[in-house]
């Protein structure tokens, strides 16, 4: 019983880690009042460059700068376009999301090496492997959160200090103001185009660091649909987190343990076909927006930032 | 006022233009220590954005503004907030999902970056205590009423040492007995050195509460006067350029049959918490029945348990006899009720639409506008010219977007609209709220129209004045109870006042029904 | 001198037409650029486009065939659109089509009279993409759950769903390891007119017409704008919002499952890979192109398919990523939105006269 919990758990955290930072950085751009709906289109951005870099330089630093610096470059568009030229919230992330995952394969058929066609799919590179911290993964089943890659442990770290900044912080506090009430915020003055871009484009940073997670621990290498609707799955994440760095690490587990279960029955050999239960996450990702929004509607107080996807311009001064 | 003082505010020929007006022209302005001034106009005639100006909200085009005799240059309410400037708008500057004590030091420049919340709740209560500014600084602002959430506002300014404190129709919130605790405040802080400025449009506020008064009309500057050397009528005549009539003519009732019976009506409010206690009334034909109170005691709620937008927790409504209660909005549309709503641009008028299809929105499922599932453009077009004409909106082409028109004639198009009939109920719910005396007049002019003709007018409004002029009865309202029931002429103000804070005047009740 | 935004209180038709032209230009542009830091000459690869999509008979029919599917997706979507619902999930909604079209034509086609047995095809297909829209329109109108997930959550479902038919139970014997169904009997077979391309086209020019209409000419489309304007206005019209919502939106999921439907018993024959390529994203752009209005909708289409045809065509004789039409088509979407600020907005030049000047 242990065994299979402790493997559970391992399997849980290595899953759910792109999915945690993802979600922390959409909950701070969020917290903001924009909606990014690209993190599809970032998440592959940041698996495909961050594979690239590391295969060519065989450094890893490099290639989570270079993910993260994607990341950042993708939400500034969207920051540009949502923040100062007004557009759809909505229709820009998604076309961030296509302009995205068309670049991604763009990159992924032209980025490798001449031996390879080009191509980057098939190839193997440094990766970020686990390794256990003495002691404390001998634990039983609780050891297993200590057998992990660097970047999994850093999400130990990412998560109190992102609960801490958001909720206790004059920054924080700042920013919580924004994704409320921009006119308040405004009116008092805290400068809020400033605010939304800095947040836009540090949650996108992170975003693409989720992403390269994929490419460079979970599922080391490349390949056209890494993410498997990860970004998408990391919207509802943050709703289920309402909005607060600290759950975020809930819905990951969740997905996460999705993710486990379903590489356990199929390495079982169970009778259900393979189709049904690669549907898991989807399917559960609806059922989970559905009682959170029933139980939003029954509590009627713990909400979206009030301000989440409007645009805010102060009048002519 | 000390004449030897020194003015500790100047603003000196201020213009303002924005796109087709120009709000402020040369407008002059001098505040002394201790002083209480009062900026009186109407709608619209540049009081608010003189102040936006000295907030830094908005830059003027020309003039310059000199605090404590120094000349400063005001680009955001950060740089006014240094000089001491800070202003309690009339929409509340308030995050209503934060703590009052977060509120109150959001933005604080010498806030340290992770702040020790008790040090600053402690400051908090010494101000409150000393200013009689009663309010507890762990709850949420979305937990307290509107009075406190005033005073959390003022807090907020003397917190970061406000010097001058600018207040935007104040009152406009409170129950008499709320303004005057206002009041008292106001007087302990001008007692301290403090200044105010605060804007209204309502003479008997001007007499209360200032000492020297500026009277605004069209951004000029038309005068200025020691409170106590002038009088209403005179303040009235320079806010609007002509003797105002108080009252306006009105025909003896001429009561028909019952048209609207509410009977032990209950119903909640957003949050789930009772908004209407077992309200019970009666309103014939050829009435105007006006519901008065301070805003947020069921007045909303009480408009859409009517019209159909809310559902109740108990007792019946009837209409003509009719029960509708829980029924839909068209169901109750089709039994003859129409409904000016309180928000006219989020409710009653889709801004995005040209005029003659906000016109016809109430119509268009009525030949000869629609037959079948058809609409018929050029029938629509006939139909808006003659509304357009019918009730003078002024509008470039029948096909502009309601947006670009004036907040007077959008709300002449939602009245053409709504005033189709004289049978049946209309409910109106603070339909001159924002309107200039002009617009005002043809609003109130409109609704004994509608009278007149047999129509029944259910008229909610925060404006005595205007309940006293055209109601035929009038109710109070408080938190969800009906405190009165008086004919318009046996009602006044001290009366209606004690009513609207919660007290139940002795006789005040006549019977629910007719 | 600082340049400011100021609200324009008229609206301008020119903008209407020039923003999406000269947005179409821009990326261009853009993607001019990505080539050339890829080293391959923009102008060349353009060239090279417009033959592959334009340039015989045959390569015209093909970017006809590309067009269907998304013209008639793009009308779906821009109706969902129109009422502000994010219906990300044609995607979905067209597979599900051709699923529920396969299913009638594999196992009921035998039983039906020949004549009946298209149109039974067809119409199976649209419900089935009603429903797949439905779904995430009721749980939106009357649990407020928000449509944007639930729409694109779905998309995953039905595709991995379609992909386990054809790889599994509905696995044609005879297919010589190739998956996909049995080829559909003749009855099933959408008639085509030129080249490979269908009757579908004729539907969407038919559907074109018949939205514009419904959308300008009806008291349900006089409903749909309102509540796509002001839902609280809509409902204290007296408008059933959610009964519109769901109608509307089985309206946007059954064209969505025509295109399916359409696909799969026009061009391929049978249900198989290469169904769900994308064109239910798309059309998402080709819908916000053309500004949500049902006539435009056909000739942005046909743009869209010429970028994908014409980008397969680069592919193969210029050995670029098959991926670049679909990078041309990302790009698309950026230089519109911007664009769409001009439509409410000025840009003007402050003057900024300030004190000591007289007037």
């Amino acid at each position: 019983m242990i065994p299979l919990l402790t493997s559970l758990l391992a399997i849980t955290l290595r899953a759910g880690t792109s999915l945690i930072y993802a979600t922390v950085g959409e909950i701070y751009t969020e917290r903001s009042g924009i909606l990014n709906l690209g993190m599809e289109g970032i998440m592959l951005m940041g698996a495909v460059s961050a594979f690239a870099v590391v295969y060519y330089t065989s450094s890893l630093l490099a290639g989570l700068l270079i993910a993260g610096l994607v990341g950042a470059l993708l939400a500034a568009i969207h920051a540009l376009l949502c923040i100062t030229l007004r557009a759809n919230q909505v229709v820009s992330g998604l076309s961030i999301t296509l302009f995205g995952s068309g670049l991604a394969s763009f990159l992924g058929q032209r980025l490798g090496p001449v031996s390879n066609n080009r191509y980057l799919v098939g190839l193997s590179a440094v990766q970020f492997k686990a390794f256990p911290l003495p002691f404390l993964s001998r634990l039983p089943v609780l050891g297993a959160m200590f057998n992990q890659d660097l970047l999994t442990y850093a999400v130990y770290l990412l998560v109190p200090l992102a609960w801490f900044f958001l909720y206790r912080t004059r920054e924080g506090l700042n920013l919580r103001a924004v994704g409320e009430n921009p006119q308040t915020a405004d009116a008092m003055g805290i400068k809020v185009q400033r605010v939304r871009y800095l947040y836009t484009i540090a949650g996108g940073m992170l975003v693409g660091l989720g992403g390269a997670h994929l490419s460079l621990a979970y599922t080391p290498g490349w390949s056209e649909n890494i993410t498997g609707g990860r970004g998408w799955i990391v919207i509802a994440l943050v709703i289920f987190a309402m909005w607060n760095p600290a759950r975020a690490v809930l819905g990951a587990v969740l997905f996460g343990g999705i993710n486990a279960v379903q590489f356990r029955l199929q390495a079982a050999g169970t009778h259900i076909p393979a189709a049904y239960l690669n549907m898991l996450p989807y399917l559960a990702t609806v059922v989970v927006l559905v009682i959170m929004t029933w139980w939003e509607t029954l509590s009627k107080r713990i909400g979206a930032p009030a301000a989440l996807g409007t645009s805010y311009m102060r009048e002519e001064k | 006022m000390n004449a030897e003082a020194q003015p500790i505010l100047v603003m000196e020929k201020i213009s303002k233009r924005f796109p087709g007006v120009l709000a402020n022209d040369a407008v002059d302005l001098e505040l002394y220590p201790g002083e209480v001034l009062a900026l009186l106009g109407e709608n619209g005639a540049g009081k608010s954005t003189l102040m936006n100006i000295l907030v830094g909200l908005y830059r003027p085009d020309e003039g310059c503004i000199l605090v404590k005799g120094q000349e400063a240059e005001i680009h955001s309410p950060r740089d006014a907030a240094a000089l001491g400037i800070g202003m309690v708008h009339q929409n509340f500057m308030l995050v209503e999902s934060m703590l009052v004590s977060e509120n109150i030091v959001l933005g604080l420049q010498d806030l340290p970056l992770v702040p020790k919340m008790e040090e600053v709740v402690l400051r908090i209560r010494e101000i409150s205590e000393r200013y009689r500014l009663q309010v507890d600084p762990n709850a949420y602002i979305w937990q307290l009423s509107v009075g406190e959430q005033q005073r959390v506002e003022i807090l907020k300014l003397i917190y970061r040492g406000a010097e001058i404190l600018i207040l935007d129709e104040p009152t406009a919130v409170l129950t008499p007995q709320e303004a005057e605790d206002l009041n008292r405040v106001l007087q302990q802080m001008t007692s301290e050195g403090k200044s105010a400025v605060f804007i209204t449009h309502k003479m008997e506020e001007v007499m209360a509460f200032s000492h020297w008064v500026r009277v605004l009309r069209n951004g000029r500057l038309m005068a200025v006067k020691k409170t106590g050397e002038t009088n209403p009528q005179e303040l009235a005549r320079l806010m609007v350029g002509r003797e105002v009539l108080f009252r306006l003519e009105r025909k003896p009732a001429r009561f028909g049959a019952t048209v609207l019976e509410l009977k032990g009506v209950q119903a909640d409010d957003d949050r789930g918490l009772p908004a209407l206690k077992e309200i019970s009334f009666a309103l014939a034909g050829g009435e105007i029945l006006g519901v008065a109170g301070v805003a947020g005691n069921g007045q909303r709620e009480l408009a859409e348990v009517v019209t159909g937008l809310r559902k109740t927790s108990g007792g019946r409504i009837l209409i003509r006899g009719e029960n509708v209660s829980n029924s839909t909005p068209l169901k109750i549309i089709r039994s003859g009720v129409s409904h000016i709503p309180a928000d006219r641009i989020g409710m009653g008028a889709v801004g995005e639409m040209s005029v003659a299809s906000n016109l016809v929105m109430k119509g268009y499922r009525k030949r000869p506008i629609s037959s079948r599932f058809w609409l018929h453009p050029r029938r629509i077009l006939e139909f808006a010219r003659r509304m357009i004409e019918a009730f003078s909106i002024t509008t470039p082409t029948p096909l502009t977007r309601l947006k670009f028109l004036s907040g007077g004639n959008i709300q002449k198009t939602i009245l053409a609209r709504e005033i189709d009939a004289c049978e049946g109920l209309l409910v109106a719910v603070y339909p001159s709220r924002g309107l200039d005396v002009g617009a005002t007049e043809s609003v109130r002019a409109r609704l004994l129209e509608q009278r007149d003709c047999g129509r029944a007018v259910l008229l909610i409004s925060e404006d005595l004045e205007e309940l006293l002029t055209i109601a035929d009865r009038i109710a109070v309202l408080f938190e969800g109870k009906i405190m009165g029931l008086l004919p318009a002429e046996t009602a006044d103000l001290k009366t209606l006042g004690l009513m609207m804070a919660g007290t139940q005047a002795p006789g005040g009740f006549d019977a629910p029904g007719i | 001198m600082r340049l400011a935004f100021e609200k324009r209180t008229s609206t301008s038709k020119a903008v209407l037409f020039v923003v999406p032209f000269a947005s179409f230009l821009v990326s261009l542009l853009l993607a001019a650029l990505l080539l050339g830091i890829s080293k391959t000459d923009p102008l060349r690869t353009y060239a090279a486009m417009f033959r592959g999509a334009f340039g015989s008979w045959s390569n015209f029919t093909e970017t006809l065939v590309k067009a269907i599917p998304l013209m008639l997706t793009g009308l779906g979507v821009s109706i969902a659109f129109r009422m502000r619902f994010w219906n990300i999930g044609a995607e979905g909604q067209l597979t599900l089509g051709g699923v529920a079209g396969a299913y009638v034509a594999l196992t009921w086609a035998p039983a039906l009279p020949p004549p009946l047995v298209l149109p039974a095809v067809l119409v199976a297909g649209m419900l089935a993409g009603a429903l797949w829209a439905g779904i995430p329109a009721l749980l939106s109108a009357y649990m407020k759950v928000d449509e944007t997930l639930t729409t694109l959550m779905l998309n995953y479902v039905a595709i991995l769903f379609s992909e386990h038919l054809y790889y599994g139970p509905w696995r044609d014997p005879q297919g010589y390891g190739f998956p996909g169904t049995a080829l559909f009997p003749d009855s099933a077979w959408l008639p085509r007119l030129a080249g490979r391309a269908h009757l579908g086209l004729v539907f969407a020019f038919a559907l074109a017409v018949f939205l514009w209409l419904v959308l300008n000419r009806t008291r349900f489309g006089f409903e749909v704008k309102i509540i796509g304007h002001n839902r609280t206005s809509a409902r204290y019209q007296g408008i059933n919002v959610s009964a519109t919502i769901v109608a509307a939106l089985l309206l946007s999921g059954a064209l969505s499952g025509l295109a399916g439907v359409c696909e799969v018993t026009g061009i391929s024959r049978r249900l198989q890979q290469g169904l769900s390529i994308g064109y239910g994203y798309t059309a998402i752009i080709v819908a916000w192109m053309a500004q949500l209005n049902p006539l435009a909708v056909i000739p942005v289409a046909l743009l869209m398919a010429a970028l994908l045809v014409g980008g397969d065509q680069v592919q193969m004789i210029m050995g670029l990523p098959s991926a670049m039409g679909l990078v041309i088509q990302g790009l698309i979407l950026f230089p519109l939105l911007a664009g769409s600020l001009f439509s409410e907005f000025r840009l003007i030049r402050l003057t900024g006269r300030r004190k000591g000047e007289t007037a």
